[in-house]
Parts: C-alpha cells; structure tokens; sequence
C-alpha cells in the first residue's frame, strides 16, 4: 500500500510515522510537503503530530489552510483513509473534517505521558483488528487536548458510534481519574459518520515495536492496511 | 482602517487558565474579582477606506480564520 505522510511547517512526529508503515509494516511511504496540490495513488493519508506553525493562533488553525488540505479534503470526501495524530487531529477539526474543537488541557499544562484507552469502536477501518473494550497504552504529548463539542453533536457521536477510543484506566473503566486533560466525554478518538477519517490524541506511533516497551499502537496501523486490503484501489486526487 | 479585534472563549466553555488567574488574584487580597476569561487581542491594518466594506471583510476573516466559531467569539472595531 502507498501511504502519504503530509509534512508542515513543524510537523515532528512525521518520520515516526514513516518508520511505521515503510519499516515495521513494508508498505511504501511518501513524505508530502505541504505545499503539494495533488496527490497521487495514495491509499491512506496520514497527519502527523507536531508543532504545524507553532502552533500559533490556535493549534492547527493555519495548517488547516496549508495548499495541501485541498487534496486532503478531496481525498476524504471520495472515501479516502485519513488518520490524524494529535496536532493531526487538531487540524482534522480546525478543516472540519471531524466536528468539534479542541481546547486547552484542564489542568493548563503539557501532559507527556502513558495513558489508557479503551477501543469504544471496533468495527472502524482504524480498530477493525481490536476487539471490542480492548485497552490500549498509548503515550500522549500535549497542551490542548481536551476535546470539545456542542450536546447535540455529542449526542449524534454517541448514536452513530463516532466515539473510538476513551481515555481509561489500565482496567478499562472510564473515569474521570483516568482523563488526563478534561475532555469531553473521555474522548480520545473519533471517526467522521463515513467512518473514513480518525483524529486521535495518543502517539499510537510510538509504541510499534516490542524495542520500544510497548507495542498497543501497532494495531492501528495493522487494523488500516487490513481495510486498505479490503477496500482495494488506490486514488488519485487534487488539481495538480 | 484600524480593525481592533477581541477573540474570547464563548460562555460556557470552560476557562482553567481564567480559573488560574482568578486564584492568583485573590491570593494576591483581591478578593473582589470574578468571572475572569482570558482572550485575544488582534490589531491590523486595513487597506479599505469604506468602513461598510471594510467590516465585511473583518468579519470574514474572523469567521473564517482569526476565531474557532465553535468555542470563541469574536468583536471587533473599525477606527
């Protein structure tokens, strides 16, 4: 499979991501600048975390309009797999591919942590290969984390199981204890109602490999390329 | 034109770093403060002379860029 990688403005987390798809699961990966227009033959998409922009005005709100989101978006609309990885997901939201917004952390600080989170949905193209309630140890790395939406976009969340992970305890409980930053819900993942674009606060590319300590984040990434498998063409989109 | 521009946190939505400062404030004996919201102040310069169009194309770009109309709101004023 052809994954792309989109690079901004300081992205930092995009050669992790990288590493995972190219050297611990042997697809073919391409770094895309964001400066790119067209992107061509990719079956899945990837925002990395980072820093796009310093994160200034507010996170992810200028690389929202990086010349590549228009690709992006296009690739999203037609179906296509886009995964967004903390500063990923808070551009996924700030282009309103994915509703609501983020704000910063409850208690203010930057949180650099292992969390728990339980796998709320497992029958997305992100969590097909988990089973249903599985906890997942995945680290976190950030300021504005805590996940906001309106009640009625919530409760449409809830009814159409857009809620993918849930900040937990190592048990799987999900309490407000185990919510590092005061996120609506103890949401820590969401998918759009398509179910084609995931935004995710936890680094699950951070822990792929047993070197690592930790390998829970390997089933996101493996759970992608078996819908990737599935779902079969690769497409080609943008004005070029 | 001078566009003055005011992005707060709607009301509702939680503000822990007003909370903070609001502590900080008390602790300090100003025991009189409440409420605090923290926002931000935005100034440009705007080559448009017809105030009209000029608030239009404000509130574009507060709309569109300059505030997350999902948790902020914004004012603005035209000198």
């Amino acid at each position: 499979m052809k994954i792309g990688v989109v690079v901004f403005p300081e992205s930092n987390c995009d050669h992790d991501c990288e590493h995972v798809f190219k050297n611990v699961l042997g697809q073919h990966v391409e770094m895309i600048w964001h400066k790119e227009t067209l992107l061509k033959g990719l079956d899945a998409i990837v925002l990395p975390g980072g820093f796009s922009y310093g994160d200034y005005l507010r996170t992810g709100a200028i690389a929202r309009f990086s010349p590549v989101m228009g690709a992006v978006k296009e690739f999203a609309k037609s179906g296509g797999m886009v995964i967004g990885i903390c500063n990923g997901f808070q551009i996924l939201l700030e282009a309103g591919l994915l509703p609501g917004a983020m704000l910063r952390n409850e208690s203010l600080n930057f949180i650099c942590k292992d969390v728990h989170v339980k796998v709320e949905n497992a029958a997305t193209a992100f969590t097909g290969s988990c089973e249903s309630g599985q906890v997942l140890k995945l680290p976190i790395a950030h300021a504005d984390g805590n996940y906001y939406t309106d009640p009625v976009t919530l409760a449409a969340m809830q009814a159409n199981a857009q809620i993918v992970l849930r900040y937990c305890t190592p048990e799987g409980r999900v309490t407000p204890e185990a919510n590092p930053n005061g996120s609506l819900d103890n949401i820590a993942g969401i998918i759009n109602p398509e179910g084609n674009v995931l935004g995710m606060m936890p680094h699950p590319e951070r822990c792929v490999e047993e070197m690592l300590g930790n390998e829970d984040g390997r089933v996101i990434f493996v759970s992608m390329l078996e819908a990737l498998k599935k779902a079969g063409q690769p497409k080609m989109v943008g004005a070029g | 034109m001078k566009a003055k521009i005011h992005v707060t946190l709607k009301q509702g939505i939680l503000d822990p770093q007003g909370k903070a400062i609001e502590h900080a404030l008390d602790s300090l004996g100003f025991k009189n403060a409440a409420n605090v919201r923290v926002g931000k102040y935005m100034e440009l310069d705007l080559k448009e002379s017809d105030k009209a169009k000029a608030e239009v194309e404000v509130k574009q770009m507060c709309e569109k860029l300059l505030a997350n109309t999902i948790i902020e709101e914004y004012r603005y004023e035209l000198q």
